[in-house]
């Protein structure tokens, strides 16, 4: 499915020259592991350059006029493919989207012009207030409606492809008709946009609602998937005492996710894979070490994708 | 399909309702598969919501959350999420009103010099994402003193980061300590202090100011001319020297351009 000219999981796809060679708009994040990266970091990831593919930040913290966000982030673009991932569109919503947070994010892509930019299925304001979580939507026809409105809103407006991520939940809505793979492939088919897959909120949920996680992700479209999250999560209990997890990015990615990833690939091929970690931020090196863990799977996949088809 | 109409299912003005309010029992219309209790689960939402919001308030007023110790704090800004939750997703820019906040907070009245902490580490946060610019240099302000009778009409612009905190409390030496970086002994948090809040490159500095000084820069922040926030600083403040409060904004990199 892929055609772009990138050798699949060739590193040197991050250098400079190599980057610079893709367009802006219409560049993808190389098929390589890359990591969140957060501003404990940036300078140890400048000086060491780790041999990552790519790196992604959240869009909301970067929305501030200058400062040594942008500073280090340019500094960090030029030697690394970007992702520039939103947590605060509230695309799941039923309400409008705001338009003033559209906007800001129109000028943060413009300015770091990222390779990637990904949202999530799901609301995070309402009423003209921001909860800073991600919470779930009732998968009816009317929001399947609404979401696709949504989403070809953000496409137009940011004048390119987005890729949409599934969500981790902790409850289910007694309205809901469609299963979540089917508004998902739904929202994926009218409008275009790609899927996020992130293997660990596919696994969350699944353990959640008493799904079987690997019938989940064959339901989905995975030849349009454009970028793997992985990321660890915690355990608690429910109130009938059944295992809830919780989508936590504090800890390593579990035993189980990375065998889930290694199903996946084999459904959706070498895809940029990010290894996610928001809290109890670990030393930069065990974070890399982690990405690598993913390149070796990832590396592993391309190769018997090679051999099939020589 | 069922043949009961419902109507449209919005469960975003609920989740509202019970998010903050911890006394309330989850939303209508949740389903769970293997038939539990919902309210186990959707306090997984409360929590997310409650304990990141005051994570954010945290990495904004850390010098406040040492000063009042982590239960108090994190109890002063659950109070605060319940008048004031973010209006939009740019957290970095949440708490602009949390100082007024703890101004009023009764239980922290026995600290005076709380608030004007916690406005000390707002500046701080706003002049470290402020807009970028370039320094006046030297020999620019060498040409422009070149031309003195043309001085008193010139409009300093200061650099965008600059900020100003004038305090009847000690709270840049307070903030100070907090940091490490003098002893905390010697503060006596009774004395007004004054400091200019800047981020000429990367790191922002908290310059402490003389009272002069402090007013003088106050008004060239409101956009007067040199004359006359001179002729104004002067009247308040007989001891004002000009020079040196020039010096002292050109060599820490605060002026921008005098036009």
């Amino acid at each position: 499915m892929k055609t772009d000219a990138v050798d699949p999981v060739d590193l040197s796809a991050a250098s400079p020259t190599r980057r610079a060679a893709r367009s802006a708009q219409s560049a993808e994040l190389p098929r390589a592991c890359g990591i969140g990266l957060k501003p404990e970091h940036f300078r140890e990831l400048l000086d060491t350059r780790p041999a990552l593919g790519f790196v992604e930040v959240h869009a909301e913290n970067y929305m501030v006029p200058g400062g040594p966000y942008h500073h280090y982030l340019s500094r960090v673009h030029e030697h690394y493919a970007l992702s520039i991932h939103g947590v605060g569109l509230s695309i799941g919503g039923d309400a409008p989207l705001d338009e003033a947070h559209l906007q800001r994010l129109v000028e943060l892509l413009d300015r770091h012009r990222p390779e990637r930019f990904s949202e999530h299925l799901a609301w995070s304001s309402h009423g003209g207030h921001f909860f800073n979580d991600l919470l779930p939507l009732p998968y009816t026809e009317a929001r399947l409606q609404r979401v696709c409105e949504h989403v070809d809103q953000v496409q137009r407006r940011l004048n390119r492809q987005i890729l949409l991520e599934n969500p981790a939940t902790y409850v289910q809505f007694a309205d809901s008709a469609i299963p979540e793979t089917e508004f998902l492939s739904e929202v994926i088919a009218r409008t275009g946009c790609g899927l996020l897959l992130d293997v660990n909120n596919v696994y969350v949920s699944c353990i959640n609602h008493g799904l079987n996680s690997r019938d989940y992700i064959r339901a989905l479209p995975c030849d349009r998937v454009g970028e793997i999250h992985l990321a660890g999560f915690t355990r608690d209990r429910d109130a009938a005492g059944a295992p809830l997890l919780i989508d936590s990015h504090g800890s390593p990615v579990a035993d189980a996710v990375w065998q889930l990833y290694e199903f996946a690939l084999d459904l959706t091929g070498p895809v940029a894979t990010l290894i996610e970690r928001d809290n109890n931020l670990p030393p930069l090196p065990m974070l890399v070490a982690e990405a690598l863990q993913a390149q070796t799977l990832l590396e592993r996949q391309h190769s018997a994708e090679r051999e099939a088809t020589s | 399909m069922s043949p009961v109409r419902r109507p449209p299912c919005h469960p975003e003005e609920s989740f509202r309702q019970a998010l903050l309010d911890p006394d309330r029992p989850a939303p209508a219309g949740l389903s769970v598969w293997n038939g539990s209790d919902p309210t186990t689960r959707f306090d997984v939402y409360r929590n997310n919501v409650v304990v990141s919001l005051i994570e954010a308030l945290e990495s904004t007023f850390g010098v406040v959350r040492q000063l009042v110790g982590e239960s108090f704090f994190r109890a002063m800004a659950r109070e605060y999420l319940h008048h004031a939750l973010p209006d939009n997703p740019v957290l970095t820019y949440f708490g602009g009103d949390f100082p007024e906040f703890v101004a009023r907070f009764e239980p922290a009245a026995s600290l005076p010099y709380l608030a004007d902490t916690a406005r000390l580490e707002w500046l701080r946060v706003r002049a470290y994402h402020a807009a970028d610019a370039e320094p006046l240099s030297i020999q620019a302000l060498q040409q422009i003193l070149a031309q003195p009778e043309r001085l008193p009409r010139l409009r300093v612009q200061l650099h965008p980061s600059a900020r100003l905190l004038r305090s009847p409390y000690a709270v840049v030496s307070l903030w100070a300590a907090h940091e490490g970086l003098i002893p905390l002994a010697q503060v006596d948090p009774m004395q007004p202090e004054q400091a200019l809040i800047l981020r000429p490159e990367l790191e922002v500095e908290v310059i402490p100011l003389d009272a002069a000084t402090a007013d003088f820069t106050a008004r060239l922040l409101q956009g007067l001319t040199l004359g006359e926030a001179v002729e104004q600083t002067l009247a308040n403040h007989a001891d004002f020297d000009l020079d040196t409060a020039l010096v002292t904004l050109l060599t820490r990199q605060a002026l921008l351009s005098l036009e």
